[in-house]
């Protein structure tokens, strides 16, 4: 019955992809890996789930509830979410220093041994997570807020060191060099010539990262370096959870707000960088 | 008199107005000093350089008994399983709501129909449950959930799938919603039902990014679990937090260096299994 014409010749038929054994085996070698992981963590489920356990779950859920409103609290909590910000903002400043006096050899302007030396530093920098900066600082600089930023302003010059260098990288030479060849010192010619191409996505990485590090400040805490993050630490210790709620919802609040922020921010700004 | 014009002309032009910024932000920001407490010569006295230069002095030579060797490939092994699981029990969490929020699946958003209303407010809700869950860092949950299961790593899963739920959920119906929406459109307009055109209209075209992007998380979740475990959450980080009250370099250097092969690790892993996914 069939027309010639209706036929299709081999090339025109579409073709089931062959099927990929090695896709297949990293499947099953995932689905391992995570019963592996499920299996050897060891952890009761069902006793998490059991009835006693799900009762005194909500039990701690409700002591949360209400939390302390009082004004003198409320005050306290205002106080240390001002210390969060301001230690973010301390370390996020430090970092854009650090990070622009190490992004200069890191862009090869001092050498190839420098630059490989720098970036190794640099990774190093960014690698160790701003927690555990921060129990090293609260060491080497004592208990307190200071050391929250500290810590902050180690990782983040790593993170700042490293997208400087490449701003720096790409940017084109030619004003640096034009004003080189007309007998400029090779400071000036950097500062007029290199430095405006790129401070503005310098800029805009070093604001990003201070919505990062914001979020950050709040948690640093933890280890005994202020903020809001001491407090919900101290709190909790002492299991008083009407407190420890009130923290919370100003952690929360600061998150929401920053991100809001910094979205109509980037929204603003963006044609600028573009 | 020449030469005094050729100095004027060698001035910046821009001098008065960057030294008035200058000085503005000196101003704004000496109120944010005083509260972060800046105080450098804190580094610099003799109790902290004392436990300092103790502390760093001990880095040398790392630890490497058997026994302490053991006990840290054990807890290694620990925070990657912490990882794993935890993104498991995140992408449960996350693939429901993100299913319910995408707006390329919606029906109602289609026709005519009732239930349109009713088809906002629920993704509105879904939208605010997975911005409940992620605002929360996970450290913060971590610490709060060793209150409540008791410390170790059950903490420290739950923590991950929480947090990482409330993310991957929103970034997934971003990934859907930005690619290419016209198939499920014309699957839920041809009378087919809501998970068939995710399955038929949407994931064909979005499956890859969907899982590069769950393979990243997971190494943000490797990283995230050794912090973790500084507030008890089990792993490589409550050995680390030990070690460091304890003021023992030795384990802490061996602790560090072990971490930093376990960061280069996941990268690794990660970035191959996105190879394999492009």
């Amino acid at each position: 019955m069939n027309t010639p014409s209706a036929e299709l010749s081999a090339g025109e038929r579409a073709t089931a992809p062959a099927p990929c054994i090695k896709c297949v085996w990293v499947a099953l070698a995932l689905l391992a890996a995570v019963i592996a992981s499920f299996v050897g963590l060891g952890i009761d489920y069902r006793g998490l789930f059991a009835a006693e356990s799900l009762r005194s779950m909500a039990r701690f859920v409700a002591e949360f509830f209400p939390p302390d409103l009082s004004n003198a609290f409320v005050a306290k909590t205002a106080w240390a979410a001002l210390q969060t910000l301001a230690v973010s903002a301390l370390g996020t400043l430090l970092a854009l220093l650090f990070g622009a006096a190490l992004a200069l050899p890191a862009a090869g302007r001092f050498g190839s041994a420098a630059r490989h030396v720098t970036r190794l530093l640099l990774n190093v920098l960014r690698a160790v997570p701003e927690l555990v900066w921060a129990a090293l600082m609260v060491l080497a600089a004592g208990l307190g807020p200071f050391a929250g930023a500290l810590a902050l302003a180690l990782h983040t010059s790593g993170v700042l060191g490293r997208l400087f260098s490449e701003a720096l990288e790409n940017a084109p030479r030619g004003a640096e060099r034009a004003l080189v060849d007309a007998g400029s010192g090779a400071a000036a010619a950097f500062a007029y010539g290199a430095l405006p191409m790129v401070l503005p996505q310098w800029m805009s990485y070093a604001l990003y990262r201070w919505e990062m590090n914001i979020r950050m400040a709040a948690v640093l805490g933890f280890v005994g370096a202020g903020g809001l993050g001491q407090m919900l630490y101290y709190h909790l210790s002492l299991f008083q959870q009407a407190q420890s709620a009130t923290v919370l919802i100003a952690m929360f609040g600061l998150v929401v707000v920053v991100d809001g922020t910094s979205a109509r921010l980037r929204r603003g700004l963006a044609p600028a960088y573009a | 008199m020449n030469g005094a014009a050729a100095q004027a002309r060698l001035r910046d032009p821009q001098a008065l107005p960057r030294a008035t910024a200058l000085l503005v932000a000196v101003v704004v920001l000496w109120p944010m000093l005083v509260l972060a407490e800046f105080k450098p010569w804190a580094l610099f006295e003799a109790g902290n350089l004392r436990v300092m230069s103790d502390f760093l002095a001990g880095f040398l030579p790392p630890v490497t008994s058997i026994e302490f060797l053991g006990l840290l490939s054990k807890a290694t092994l620990q925070t990657l399983a912490i990882a794993t699981a935890g993104i498991t029990l995140a992408l449960l969490l996350a693939l429901p709501l993100t299913f319910v929020m995408t707006e390329a699946l919606s029906i109602s958003r289609i026709g005519p129909g009732r239930g349109r209303g009713m088809g906002r407010v629920v993704r509105g809700a879904a939208r605010l449950l997975l911005l409940l869950l992620r605002a929360i860092p996970e450290v913060v949950w971590a610490l709060v959930l060793v209150r409540a299961l008791g410390l170790g790593p059950g903490a420290g899963v739950l923590a991950i799938a929480i947090t990482y739920g409330g993310m991957l959920g929103k970034v997934y119906a971003e990934i859907l919603e930005s690619s290419d929406t016209r198939p499920a459109r014309a699957l839920l307009e041809a009378g087919s039902g809501r998970i068939n055109a995710l399955l038929y209209g949407l994931l064909p075209g979005a499956a890859q990014e969907l899982a590069s992007y769950t393979v990243y998380r997971w190494e943000c979740a490797v990283r995230a679990s050794v912090v973790m475990g500084f507030v008890g959450a089990g792993g490589l980080g409550q050995l680390m937090d030990q070690s460091m009250k304890m003021l023992n370099g030795g384990e802490a250097s061996t602790i560090l260096l072990t971490f930093l092969l376990l960061v280069l690790l996941a990268d690794f892993l990660s970035a191959s299994l996105r190879r394999l996914l492009a």
